[in-house]
């Protein structure tokens, strides 16, 4: 399958009150079905085109099309109902359960005045049971790990059922069994056809799941296509301005830097 | 928590509880009070004696109801600043509310008519207008996020009504105004009317329902701008009509009340202790046990000594016990 279900035109992006552009003339697509990881270094504006595809962040030039309609033309509704965010990091200031917190993903199916029923506690028990966390159902989020938090953010997020999960640096704050632990989750989501797009700074992450690279350095796009072109040694040392060699170790590739 | 721990009693029937409660404890505050001395009125006493009647209908029911809505209203707005501003610690007159509203009744001592209705007008007037200055100010910051700057700009436009106030507190008379002004300022129902009461009742009904109807929001509107707005709401939008009606409430009852503190903070705790943190049922309770605890310390500020007790006192001393025994008792929470 080869439609894009997202594309991006001549994006240029700057922060209120910066000259200096913070993304410059970006184009690119993504593939529907497809896991694609926006890698580079701290800075390089990984973020800020991940909050361009949720929106959230408008740019001040280009144009960007959901399933082959301008972003903007969708009502807030609508694109919560498409598109879902795992922030990299969420204040939890209340004691909310994770049940509670993670129905909270049912709102783009609601109306303003409406709350949840029995369907939506429904779907949120389900994103519990993939995210792994039915035995955390009633514990409060504020007694959670970070590992935890992190997953119970993903479970948030497959609550709205989307056909498109955004994830802000997902393995940040993981250790390695949670990493692998999310890997696994997200590599079964696009199984079931989910399209992944997530920002790292860890060449790992992207080498473990993403089908698609786009290699980012200073608001620029470096390079972008299918994995084992992009991650090569070269790309790598000039989008993280330091030595990186790529080696192939028992069939799996590793990036390795000094 | 596992859920073993969680109570039995589901969320609902404590609520409807708590309207029981509150229906019971406004009958008896009905028939309780100073006639001259401390007693309790049957229905029947109240029936046959006229001045009784009067004192009933137009003293106690007006107060009794104001006391109501104002114990709701600060404490829906309360819950509504916490949860908008991701702090347990905002109460309902933050971004200059409550400080503009005093600077308001002050001013119209001092240099207006000093009637009721001048200081009522002029306390929802300059209440409004310190949420204003607060919401502009918070536009030209250049500093941190909207809700960072929104907090800076609340505190800083709070302290140039506070020392607004204290500079009238020095102009007033000291023996005419000055009394009024620190009355006003310690807060009270004592001298409430049926046109007081009509007069708020409108706005402040209306903002409680706006609030009730969108309490699902309120959870959003606790997490990130950009988490809340991929869960397909407008964060800023949302936040505004929500802060708006909270801000509404409070302006119409503060400028009847007086400053009546601790309630808009304490009873959003409380609430949260029994019915967590999601807001389908915790603002409901809010109101409802706001209701409560304000009549509650309304009837003690009328009936425990021979003259008014500040109902502000009152509020202040009950609400910070409560708060240092919620604080020491274990965690107790009961089921949706």
């Amino acid at each position: 399958m080869t439609t894009p279900i997202l594309s991006l035109e001549n994006i240029t992006f700057r922060y209120n009150g910066n000259r200096k552009d913070a993304l410059t003339n970006l184009s690119l697509e993504i593939i529907e079905g497809s896991v694609t990881a926006i890698l580079g270094s701290n800075g390089a504006g990984k973020s800020t085109l991940l909050h361009l595809i949720l929106g959230w962040l408008k740019p001040v030039e280009g144009k960007i099309e959901l399933q082959g309609r301008a972003l903007h033309s969708y009502s807030r509704r609508e694109a919560g109902q498409i598109i879902a965010l795992v922030p990299q990091i969420e204040h939890m200031p209340f004691d909310y359960t994770v049940l509670e917190y993670v129905l909270l993903g049912r709102t783009p199916f609601l109306n303003a005045l409406e709350t949840p029923g029995e369907k939506d506690m429904e779907v949120a028990f389900s994103a519990l049971k993939t995210a792994g966390l039915e035995e955390l159902t009633y514990r409060f989020v504020t007694s959670l790990s970070g590992g935890e938090r992190q997953l119970v953010l993903l479970a948030r997020a497959l609550t709205q059922q989307p056909k498109m999960i955004l994830l802000d640096e997902p393995t940040a704050h993981l250790d390695l069994a949670n990493k692998a632990r999310l890997m696994k989750i997200i590599r079964r989501l696009n199984a079931g056809g989910s399209t992944i797009i997530f920002t790292t700074h860890e060449p790992e992450a992207a080498i473990a799941v993403a089908s698609d690279i786009i290699l980012i350095r200073a608001g620029h796009i470096l390079t972008n296509g299918p994995s084992d072109q992009v991650l090569t040694s070269e790309n790598l040392t000039t989008a993280y301005g330091s030595p990186v060699r790529v080696v192939h170790i028992d069939g799996h590739r590793v990036a390795l830097w000094t | 928590m596992s859920k073993s721990a969680v109570s039995n009693y589901s969320g609902s029937k404590v609520l409807v509880l708590l309207v029981g409660l509150l229906l019971l404890t406004a009958g008896i505050s009905l028939l309780v009070g100073r006639y001259p001395s401390v007693k309790i009125l049957s229905p029947a006493e109240i029936a046959g004696d006229e001045l009784a009647y009067r004192l009933v209908m137009n003293l106690r029911l007006p107060r009794i109801l104001t006391a109501i809505l104002l114990g709701m209203s600060l404490s829906a707005a309360g819950l509504v600043f916490q949860m908008i501003f991701g702090n347990p610690l905002v109460e309902p007159g933050f971004l200059g509310v409550s400080q503009g509203a005093s600077f308001g009744a002050a001013f119209a001592i001092i240099f207006l008519s000093n009637k009721t209705v001048t200081i009522q007008a002029s306390a929802t007037l300059f209440a409004i207008a310190g949420l204003g200055f607060s919401y502009i100010l918070a536009h030209r910051l250049r500093y941190g996020g909207w809700v960072l700057r929104l907090v800076l700009a609340g505190i800083a436009v709070s302290a140039l009504f506070s020392s607004g106030v204290g500079l009238l507190k020095y102009m007033a008379d000291p023996l005419s105004q000055l009394p009024e002004i620190t009355f006003w300022l310690l807060g009270g129902l004592s001298s409430l009317t049926w046109g007081q009461f009509l007069s708020i009742f409108p706005v402040v009904s209306l903002s409680l329902i706006v609030l009730l109807l969108l309490r699902w929001r309120l959870n959003l509107l606790s997490l990130s701008d950009a988490a809340a707005y991929s869960m397909g709401i407008s964060p800023k939008l949302e936040r505004g009509i929500l802060l708006g009606a909270g801000v509404l409430a409070t302006a119409a009852v503060i400028s009847v009340s007086g400053m009546v503190g601790w309630v808009g903070l304490i009873v959003p705790h409380l609430a949260r202790r029994i019915f967590g943190a999601d807001a389908r049922m915790t603002l409901p309770a809010s109101l409802l046990i706001g209701g409560i605890f304000t009549l509650l310390c309304d009837d003690m500020a009328r009936i425990l000594l021979p003259g008014e007790i500040p109902l502000g006192v009152v509020t202040s001393l009950l609400g910070a016990v409560s708060f240092i025994i919620l604080l020491s008792l274990p965690n107790f929470r009961i089921q949706r």
